[in-house]
């Protein structure tokens, strides 16, 4: 290999060069009086922190329903301290010298070098104090945050309030650091992206007397904050105002959807507590009480409670009978005051008899549904009962009972319609058979249904045969957004045509049935009462309607808690929403002072 | 022969001693880096410098075995080495974890691995190996095209792994092929290459304003330019016959160049892939990506000034959150805490022990020992190149480690037996001729 040993001084070369290049980048760094190096010892970069604002929460009518407040934290940097006059300091926040040295020493276990917090959340009047004198204390600035406002105190659980992240969440996402804050449930949970906005950064040089001496470097590596996007929800502020003052001193849960469109209305749950209790500092204290109440107003009920939805879960059977062509509009069947074939029971109240299918739902007769439920699950053409059960579950859920209806809430539950291997287990296999499981018929025994999922069955009879998945969010900063799941039609098992006759039984119950004292003037509102034993005490009332009959506005579901029939109590509070929501007026002022006045909540 | 029974007789003590000293140098780098007041003890095994304390003592372990095996060892061994290396960077593709995107990392009972940092010296004996045949010669083609093979076939495995820093590192051969008779014009167009590349990115979305009200796009601006080159040049050479031939030629190729860039990153690539190259050339900025750690480098590398804040006594490093502190951005922390003082010593270090690594090459009898040396110092000196440029903002963001400062027990253990079969080679250099 001639001459290529010369090579070696090329390879030489390029090394050198290269190590050159550094120095002098390094030089230009390092050497120079200003650039990238702190002026005197003595200065300090301060990083600090723009919290982004969280984006805004209006209704579906532009109502403001979220804001932010300036709030300021105070920080320390603990290896930049100096001896100061800690009594005056403590004065001037208003410790003790004990918290003083507590959280000094907690600031230096988390790290000496990074900033922690010292005091959250000072007064606009204090920080106007301590900024003044800020400078007598080295190493302690202020920063600036915001803090969620409610100028309505409602819709707390929809809602949803923020924290600092945990560790795990940090762990998970290292988007987010110590310190920030984060939706931890409600919509400020599920459209955390979305609200949550991006913080930016700023270097400040500090001087010795820990005053800010500009920007570092004129900004170069600074960041801006970006806010969150505001975000126009589904619910109408007024009814949901409404609402929670109807259900003041009750328990139990309304749900209100359009279901043209399966955006929530209104999304009530009680008892309920004031959202500005959970901001900032006082939600430390606050929310420890809120978990001690024995209401359990923490609980979403709307979302999470699931309730043996009682009676009106006859309309469902009904649906379900004519489609398997084991019900027809004339069915008859007889009832005395129970349920024949089985000795009377289920029991049922007095009514005229045999009726139809149209004058069972206006009587809401159990002993017509018990023919009803048996006649399905025993229908010839089965190889096996299980076979048999399961095609009727299997049409339960298709109408978005027991499975998660897959809404924009988080924490939603998914309820309960008894599986085949649960009865296999409870009875054992074959040990089981419509006689023994009649009671599911007319929505008792194991079924749970969420309040949402109540309101949704509404929607689907009201569109006559399918629904949109229930939904809270409307716009995204003005423009309208949604998901693409969103407007995805989900049809029940049930075909279009099997849904007026189940329609017209329910406008014979308000215009002359079970609910007749809820009648409203001038809004055609079909509805079936519930009124559903349950073994913690007295029935719960419980109404479904929807309103007008036809171009359906609103469909809702109203649980109230061990209140007794449901007529009583949960049929004419959902005629107030309706009417309100439709006409925006009360004509029927005596039901509606009955209804806020009621205290309904037992004194145990 | 001399001392051939005492296995630290007759090895070279310079790169000897300059490992140890590197290694030392990274160890206290990384007990600065990752330092807290919790955990103050260096020799704390719950932290990340007692680990790298394990890594080092196994390394050592690792380079006395290596002077203990058979002088014929990895000579005769380079294929089936290589082979296995294949196998495991294959099966890491099937079986690995992935770690911050990259699935390159077999995980045994808590304990991580990475093939692609031994596939470095795997590749290295093998290509030693091919060249060093005899009757081999580099002005062949097929010599030519059987060498960028073995150093291709690692390299796009490691590729699949999505391992871009690691792959890139491949390129290092190439002053090796230059070393062994590749003709230097391919090295000069293979850079030509890549600097009109990156140029044309950089320019392509702005536009130039010259006199007379004349526009020009960035790619016509630098056709414009190049044109103003080719033109000087010719004016210099005309007297060599036909020469305006070629510098036309050129002239054309570079064009057609320009354009082909725009056309690959306006049809051939992915958005998402077009603003990760940008990202990556500073076009577009990514604050809280990429950019922010070189952003909270520089402040941290200037903050150090001449003499630099003192060991342990910098701010910036540990004030700052960049994950990679203790391995891609360790320069930083030197930066910052010994000064200028420090980087130009570590520099100087990292020169000598390219130097001498080039003079231990240089002094062999046997081909196969000089081609692995050569690729000794190419694989360092990528390295060095790239985590140093990056860290001082002159390269793009690539995590690679620094050659023995980094944390990471993959990447010390890969390095040491680097440069320990080079020792062993270079000891055993008068026993044998091969």
């Amino acid at each position: 290999m001639h001459g290529l040993e010369n090579r070696k001084i090329v390879i030489f070369f390029i090394f050198s060069l290269l190590c050159f290049i550094f120095l002098v980048r390094l030089f230009y760094l390092q050497i120079p009086d200003n650039q990238y190096k702190l002026e005197a010892s003595n200065n300090v970069l301060r990083r600090v922190i723009i919290y982004p604002a969280r984006g805004m929460i209006y209704d579906r009518n532009g109502k403001l329903m979220v804001y932010n407040e300036a709030a300021y934290d105070l920080m320390v940097i603990p290896n930049q301290l100096q001896p100061i006059d800690t009594l005056a300091f403590c004065k001037l926040i208003g410790i003790s010298k004990e918290q003083f040295i507590e959280r000094i020493h907690k600031a230096k276990k988390y790290s000496r070098y990074k900033s922690s917090v010292f005091e959250k959340e000072i007064s606009s009047k204090s920080y106007a104090e301590i900024q003044e004198k800020l400078m007598y204390y080295p190493g302690f600035y202020v920063q600036w945050r915001t803090l969620r406002k409610y100028p309505k105190s409602i819709a707390a659980h929809l809602l949803g309030y923020i924290g600092e992240v945990d560790e795990n969440t940090i762990k998970k996402n290292p988007k987010y650091r110590m310190g920030d804050y984060i939706g931890m449930s409600g919509i400020e949970k599920s459209y955390e992206e979305i609200l949550g906005g991006i913080r930016g950064i700023n270097y400040l040089m500090v001087d010795v007397h820990n005053r800010e001496k500009g920007k570092y470097l004129n900004g170069k590596f600074d960041t801006l904050a970006v806010s969150g996007k505001s975000m126009h929800i589904t619910i109408d502020e007024q009814i949901q105002e409404y609402g929670e003052k109807l259900m003041q001193n009750k328990k139990g849960s309304i749900v209100a959807i359009e279901p043209s469109t399966g955006e929530i209305l209104a999304f009530i749950t009680s008892p309920t507590y004031d959202p500005n209790l959970l901001v900032g500092r006082a939600r430390s204290k606050n929310f420890p009480e809120l978990a001690k109440d024995s209401l359990k107003p923490l609980f979403n009920r709307a979302l999470m409670a699931q309730y043996p939805p009682g009676s009106i879960f006859k309309l469902v059977d009904a649906l379900i009978g004519q489609q398997e062509q084991v019900l027809f509009p004339e069915t008859r069947y007889p009832c005395h005051g129970g349920y024949p074939l089985l000795g009377g029971k289920p029991k049922c109240h007095p009514h005229a008899s045999p009726s139809d299918l149209r004058g069972s739902i206006r009587t809401s007769c159990n002993s017509y549904y018990s023919y009803v439920f048996r006649s399905i699950v025993d229908k010839k053409g089965f190889k096996t009962f299980e076979e048999s059960y399961t095609n009727w579950r299997n049409h339960i859920l298709s109408f978005g009972i027991g499975k998660k209806l897959g809404t924009d809430l988080p924490h939603e539950l998914s309820g309960n319609v008894p599986s085949v291997e649960y009865y296999n287990k409870y009875f054992g296999k074959n040990g089981w058979k419509s006689s023994t499981i009649v009671s599911l018929g007319i929505g008792q025994a194991e079924l749970g249904i969420l309040p949402v999922q109540m309101a949704n069955v509404m929607c689907i009879i009201a569109n006559r045969g399918y629904y949109y998945i229930p939904h809270i969010i409307k716009k995204l900063n003005d423009t309208p957004y949604t998901k693409a799941e969103f407007l995805k039609k989900n049809h029940a098992s049930v075909n279009e045509k099997y849904y007026d006759v189940v329609i017209d039984g329910m406008e014979m119950a308000v215009q002359m049935g079970t609910a007749a004292a809820s009648k409203i003037k001038d809004i055609n509102m079909c509805g079936k009462t519930g009124t559903a034993q349950n073994p913690h005490g007295k029935d719960h009332s419980v109404f479904v309607a929807f309103a007008p009959r036809e171009n359906p506005k609103i469909a809702i579901a109203v649980v109230v808690e061990n209140a007794g029939f449901g007529g009583t109590w949960a049929a004419p509070i959902a005629s107030l929403i309706i009417e309100k929501y439709v006409t925006d007026t009360i004509t029927r002022p005596h039901i509606e002072e009955r209804m806020l006045k009621a205290n309904l909540i037992q004194n145990p | 022969m001399r001392n051939t029974n005492n296995i630290f007789g007759n090895i070279d003590w310079v790169l000897t001693l300059l490992y140890l000293v590197f290694v030392f140098i990274g160890w206290l780098s990384v007990y600065a880096a990752v330092y807290n007041e919790e955990h103050q003890s260096i020799f704390d095994i719950s932290q990340r410098y007692g680990k790298q304390l394990l890594w080092i003592g196994t390394s050592l372990l690792i380079a006395i075995l290596i002077l203990v095996i058979d002088q014929n060892f990895f000579p005769s061994f380079a294929y089936p080495i290589y082979a296995f290396i294949l196998i495991l960077l294959f099966g890491v593709l099937v079986f690995g974890q992935v770690v911050k995107g990259s699935k390159s990392w077999f995980e045994i009972g808590g304990f991580a691995l990475q093939p692609s940092e031994f596939a470095k010296f795997a590749t290295a004996l093998a290509l030693a190996k091919y060249l060093s045949t005899l009757g081999i010669r580099m002005e062949n083609l097929r010599t030519k095209i059987t060498a960028t093979f073995i150093i291709l076939l690692p390299a796009v495995m490691v590729l699949a792994q999505n391992d871009t820093g690691s792959t890139l590192v491949f390129f290092a051969f190439i002053f090796v092929l230059y070393r062994e008779g590749l003709s230097g014009n391919i090295m000069i167009l293979g850079l030509y290459t890549a600097t009109l590349f990156i140029l044309s990115l950089l320019m392509r979305l702005s536009t130039f304003s010259l006199p007379f009200g004349i526009t020009l796009s960035g790619d016509w601006f630098l056709i414009g330019i190049l044109g103003s080159i080719a033109l000087l040049m010719y004016s210099i050479t005309r007297k060599i016959k036909r020469i305006w031939i070629v510098i036309l030629l050129a002239w054309i190729f570079s064009a057609g160049l320009i354009f082909s860039v725009d056309y690959i990153f306006e049809k051939v690539l992915e958005p998402h892939q077009a603003t990760r190259i940008n990202v990556l050339l500073g076009i577009e900025s990514d604050p809280k990506g990429a950019g922010y750690n070189v952003n909270q480098s520089l402040i941290a590398i200037g903050s150090g000034g001449f003499l630099g804040k003192g060991f342990l006594e910098g701010t910036q490093t540990k004030f700052n959150f960049v994950p990679e502190q203790s391995t891609d951005f360790i320069f930083c922390t030197i930066g910052e805490e010994w000064g200028f003082v420090g980087s130009l010593f570590l520099i100087a270090l990292f020169l000598t022990l390219f130097i001498r690594i080039i003079i231990v090459a240089e002094r062999q009898r046997s081909t196969f020992t000089r081609i692995y040396g050569y690729s000794v110092a190419s694989i360092l000196f990528f390295h060095f190149m790239v985590n140093i440029g990056m860290a001082i903002g002159l390269a793009p963001v690539i995590g690679i480690p620094l050659p023995f400062i980094s944390y990471g027990g993959s990447s010390l253990w890969s390095f040491t037996i680097l440069l320990f079969i080079l020792i062993k080679l270079d000891r055993d250099r008068l026993l044998v001729f091969r």
